[in-house]
């Protein structure tokens, strides 16, 4: 029996508004090497200053994943030749990142797992090339754009702790929300503010030696690199059970054939020659410092999650698609804040307003509803005023509109009929109109009464309040 | 006397008075250059119309009544690896012979706007590898004191646009001594100050944890004025000095009676060739004459110094040099298959011997399997040399020895033997490594006529014990005011003269 041990490498693109030595945009739509200067584009002369704000942010994120941050950080240069990258050199971390020695707990079936990470680094980015007509060696001519060049990238690296490729979804996931929640990236792996690159190898379970690494590539989503896992732990397990051996290469993700395609063989590993960056000078990370932007940590998402069965009494369930993003988490205190009753809010939040959500693709973020509304909705509710069928309907029309319940309600002339007299009047007439099953009711016949509190709401097209029908008709019908 | 004779503070007086006009002064200069350069070669490019244009733009300035700036009218030379916004900038080498930067130096803006006007671009070792100026791939430079002989490098032609008076002073970069070693071969005065005290921002990188720029003059007091407009924090460069500066004219008192000089025993070894070792004698003499206290002392390991910094320097070029690909500006090779031999045949063309020769080296010393052993150990060297001039300096307030172990030697000489090119760098190196300052002050001439420098070092940002003892030394002796006789030079194409 063979198990998968998994490492995974993140470059989440930090969300600056300048680069990472430079002060050109990040914006990532803009025309090509419109957003460059000597700095970024590598002139003779021009000289790299860091972004304090990256620096926060690879600090928070030190931070949050539960790291020692570095006393002094400093700046390497990893050598290589690509048309792309402006310097031929590209600025990282190599031997004193920002963050070391952290680790990521993942719930999983019930269990929680400790994924550690190994180091969280800066480094800018490199620009992009596009080979007409081939790859670099048989392009018939090739274009640069250096706008990425010089975005802040933060590179996560967690030990080879993974031991599925569940897990490593669910580490993936775990970690996006993280980065999501400090407000330090996008996270958008479609316009590749989110990137991983995935090493796995495989071993007889319950051994403690490591087999021959393959490195995952062009993995454009969570469940890519789920699937590739699954496909590799399959593929390697053959290999291994018919006698052969692993062969230390990169493969490739194919999407269409859902297949690992093997792109090179690695021989040697490349000699990036990293050396010191000494056109920066070592940063002293001051421990006050560290101790501010710890205090400025936002609650994350597995302490917001524990918070929210323990406060509000939720189940594990509610708690954790709730806190799946803050803004959602954010939305629905703010209506319990409002209203109260946590399981009721939870109730509306993960069914009507995410079904809306959902059938509109329109995120947390924009939606019209106000927390208030919501609540204001909720206890019109309680007091009778409009019934829960009602409710629905007035809420997707706050959903589309953003109106207040109240002037919806008011305008479409919603309010539940409970004045006794009037619902007596329309009883009267269904019941006259439906003497048969009246006198089935009367025959005892009791279920066949759904059927006539079925008819008052159509007449009143749902307002009135049902209890109160029911009420009336027995009293008319039984006796 | 001509305009261009004078030194920066002799003209200065004059044109703040407007008893001559900037322009007159320019004019002169250029004048001056367009007599000799053809001999001396000391400039690549020569800006006369701009130079004009802003002369004639302080001109009216100064009518308008507006006050004079610190370095108003002043024509300066700047060293062609420097960055000179619309002006073409080369490094010397064939890879950027056509490259104008779109921006300029943070030291050339602040000299611009001190009010000095650049009158060209000078000659150099191809991206200041060399020690001789035969290094660019333009053409030599020659020593104004005798044709036939090198001005030394890499600021080869800084150096000798000084001493020719083609310019009142100049910019030069000093990476292992590429301001001293000129400067003591061409009889001026060049001062390399400590790292971090002016900003890189816009010099063409060579070793980075090195370079640094600073002023190539005829006299100490023209070199703390320059340096006192190009010095101080830059934000542009991160390894900039942040803290407030010293008025470094002002510390310029003849009284050294209470300093202590320390002569490291390791710069008076073997290599060091009597003349060059008779006339530094003569200079502490002088300095014992004048009350300094001087003892001997030791920096036991900058034996090994010469060899640090040709691995860390190395290392580093090959690093910076990277970027001349042939992608984005600067020399491509044409009739490539695909971009990645484009990249590779554009640098094979475009750079010299021996800035390749470099490159490989450093390649060489980063690369895995010989990291440790030479790099790291270099890195250690340097930290040890650094220690030893820490210690060093709780006892003295600035050390001496010879610039370097001989005065200018021909051209062609050492050009077969790279390492005995390197050699001569050989005292000027461990202040690079330690960050400490370094000036280089004219102390003799040879039977030959040819100049000799006399080292000083102080401790990092102490430029101002530095020159102070510097221009003591200066006001005692007279041997910066020793001028070549170009014109001899000029008829003969050889020798030149000494003409104090």
């Amino acid at each position: 029996m063979f198990e998968p041990v998994i490492g995974i490498e993140v470059h989440a693109q930090l969300k600056t508004e300048s680069k990472l030595f430079c002060s050109c945009s990040t914006r990532f739509d803009a025309a090509p090497n419109s957003n460059t200067c000597p700095i970024c584009l590598g002139f003779p002369g021009a000289l790299p200053v860091l972004n304090k704000k990256a620096l926060l942010y690879g600090i928070k994120t030190g931070l949050a994943l539960n790291c020692e941050i570095a006393e002094v950080s400093g700046f390497d240069r990893k050598n290589y030749f690509y048309p792309d990258l402006s310097k031929n050199y590209q600025i990282t971390q190599d031997a004193s990142p920002v963050g070391v020695c952290g680790y990521i707990d993942v719930a999983l079936d019930g269990e929680v797992r400790r994924i550690r990470i190994k180091r969280v680094h800066l480094e800018e980015d490199a620009g992009k090339s596009i080979h007409e007509g081939g790859d670099i060696t048989g392009a018939s001519f090739s274009l640069e754009d250096y706008n990425r060049a010089g975005v802040p990238l933060l590179e996560i690296v967690s030990e080879p702790d993974i031991r599925s490729p569940k897990e490593a979804y669910e580490y993936l996931s775990m970690l996006r929300r993280i980065l999501l929640y400090l407000g330090v990236s996008d996270c958008k792996m479609e316009e590749g503010s989110l990137r991983c690159d995935v090493n796995i190898s495989i071993r007889a379970k319950g051994s403690d030696t490591f087999g021959t690494l393959v490195e995952l590539k062009n993995l454009n989503s969570f469940r890519a690199v789920e699937r590739s896992l699954e496909y590799e732990v399959e593929r390697q397990s053959q290999v291994v059970a018919s006698g052969e051996e692993v062969i230390r290469e990169t493969r490739h993700w194919d999407e269409a054939s859902q297949a690992t395609v093997s792109m090179r063989r690695k021989g040697r590993a490349e000699d990036y020659r990293y050396f010191p960056e000494p056109d920066l000078p070592l940063l002293s990370i001051g421990r006050t410092w560290v101790d501010e932007i710890r205090a400025t940590l936002p609650e994350l998402p597995a302490a917001r999650r524990m918070r929210f069965t323990e406060e509000y009494g939720l189940p594990e369930y509610d708690a954790s698609l709730l806190t799946d993003t803050q803004e959602l988490a954010d939305y629905f205190e703010a209506v319990v804040r409002e209203y109260g009753q946590a399981k009721i809010v939870s109730n509306w939040v993960m069914g009507e307003l995410s079904r809306l959500m959902n059938a509109t693709g329109i995120g947390i973020e924009s939606v019209k509803v106000a927390p208030g509304d919501l609540a204001a909705m909720l206890k019109m509710m309680d007091k009778g005023t409009i019934s829960g069928k009602i409710a629905k309907t007035v809420f997707e029309e706050m959903f589309r509109e953003g109106k207040s319940p109240e002037t919806i309600v008011k305008e479409k002339g919603l309010v539940q009929i409970t004045d006794e007299e009037e619902l007596a009047g329309i009883v009267d007439r269904v019941i006259d109109e439906n003497q048969k099953v009246a006198d089935e009711v009367r025959a005892g016949k009791d279920k066949a009464i759904g059927f006539l509190v079925g008819q008052v709401m159509k007449m009143t097209k749902g307002r009135a309040n049902p209890q109160m029908v029911n009420k009336l008709l027995r009293q008319r019908l039984t006796n | 006397m001509k305009l261009n004779e004078l030194r920066a503070h002799e003209l200065l007086p004059m044109i703040e008075r407007q008893e001559v006009t900037v322009e007159e002064a320019v004019t002169e200069t250029l004048d001056r250059i367009a007599a000799i350069d053809g001999i001396i070669k000391a400039y690549i490019t020569v800006t006369g119309e701009r130079a004009l244009q802003r002369a004639k733009e302080a001109d009216a300035r100064l009518r308008k009544g507006e006050p004079p700036r610190p370095l108003e009218g002043l024509s300066v030379a700047i060293k062609d690896n420097i960055c000179t916004k619309g002006v073409r900038t080369t490094g010397a080498s064939r890879y950027l012979e056509d490259f104008i930067p779109p921006y300029d130096a943070t030291v050339v803006e602040r000299l611009e706007d001190a009010g000095a006007i650049v009158v060209g671009k000078t000659n150099m070792d191809e991206f200041a590898m060399g020690s001789s100026t035969e290094n660019s791939a333009m053409f030599p430079t020659k020593n104004p004191w005798n044709l036939k002989r090198v001005p030394g490098g890499s600021s080869g032609g800084s150096a000798a646009c000084v001493i020719a008076e083609e310019a009142v002073f100049s910019l030069g970069s000093d990476t292992g001594g590429s301001i001293r070693q000129p400067a003591s071969f061409c009889g001026i005065v060049g001062l390399k100050p400590s790292y971090g005290l002016v900003s890189r921002y816009g010099l063409i990188g060579y070793a980075s944890s090195m370079d640094q720029i600073g002023p190539m003059a005829r006299d100490v007091k023209d070199c703390a004025l320059i340096l006192q407009a190009i010095a101080g924090y830059d934000q542009r460069d991160s390894q900039s000095y942040p803290n407030e500066l010293p008025d470094y004219t002002g510390c310029l008192i003849p009284d050294i009676r209470n300093i202590t000089v320390g002569v490291p025993k390791e710069f008076l070894d073997e290599g060091l060739s009597k003349t060059v070792k008779d006339a530094f004698m003569k200079a502490l003499e002088k300095l014992e004459e004048l009350g300094a206290k001087v003892v001997e002392v030791s920096l036991p390991h900058v034996r090994h110094a010469l060899a640090a910094y040709y691995v860390i320097s190395s290392a580093e070029a090959s690093s910076n040099l990277a970027r001349l690909d042939g992608v984005r500006y600067g020399y491509r090779a044409a009739g490539c298959e695909d971009s990645a031999s484009m990249m590779a045949v554009s640098r094979g063309e475009g750079l010299g011997p021996e800035v390749k020769r470099r490159i490989v080296l450093g390649t060489y010393v980063l690369s895995e399997e010989n990291h440790k052993k030479y790099f790291n150990e270099a890195l250690k060297v340097r930290s040890l040399i650094s220690q030893d001039f820490q210690e060093v300096f709780e006892m003295c307030d600035c050390l001496m020895g010879p610039t370097s172990p001989t005065v200018a030697f021909e051209a062609g000489e050492k050009t077969r033997n790279p390492l005995e090119m390197y050699l001569s760098d050989v005292y000027t190196v461990p202040p690079n490594l330690a960050g400490i300052p370094g000036i280089s002050v004219p102390c003799g001439f040879d039977e030959e006529g040819m100049p000799i420098g006399l080292q000083i070092m102080a401790g990092q940002y102490d430029e101002a014990t530095l020159l102070r003892v510097a221009y003591a030394f200066e006001q005692a002796t007279d041997f910066h005011k020793g001028r070549p006789d170009t014109q001899k030079g000029a008829h003969e194409s050889a020798g030149g003269g000494r003409s104090v």
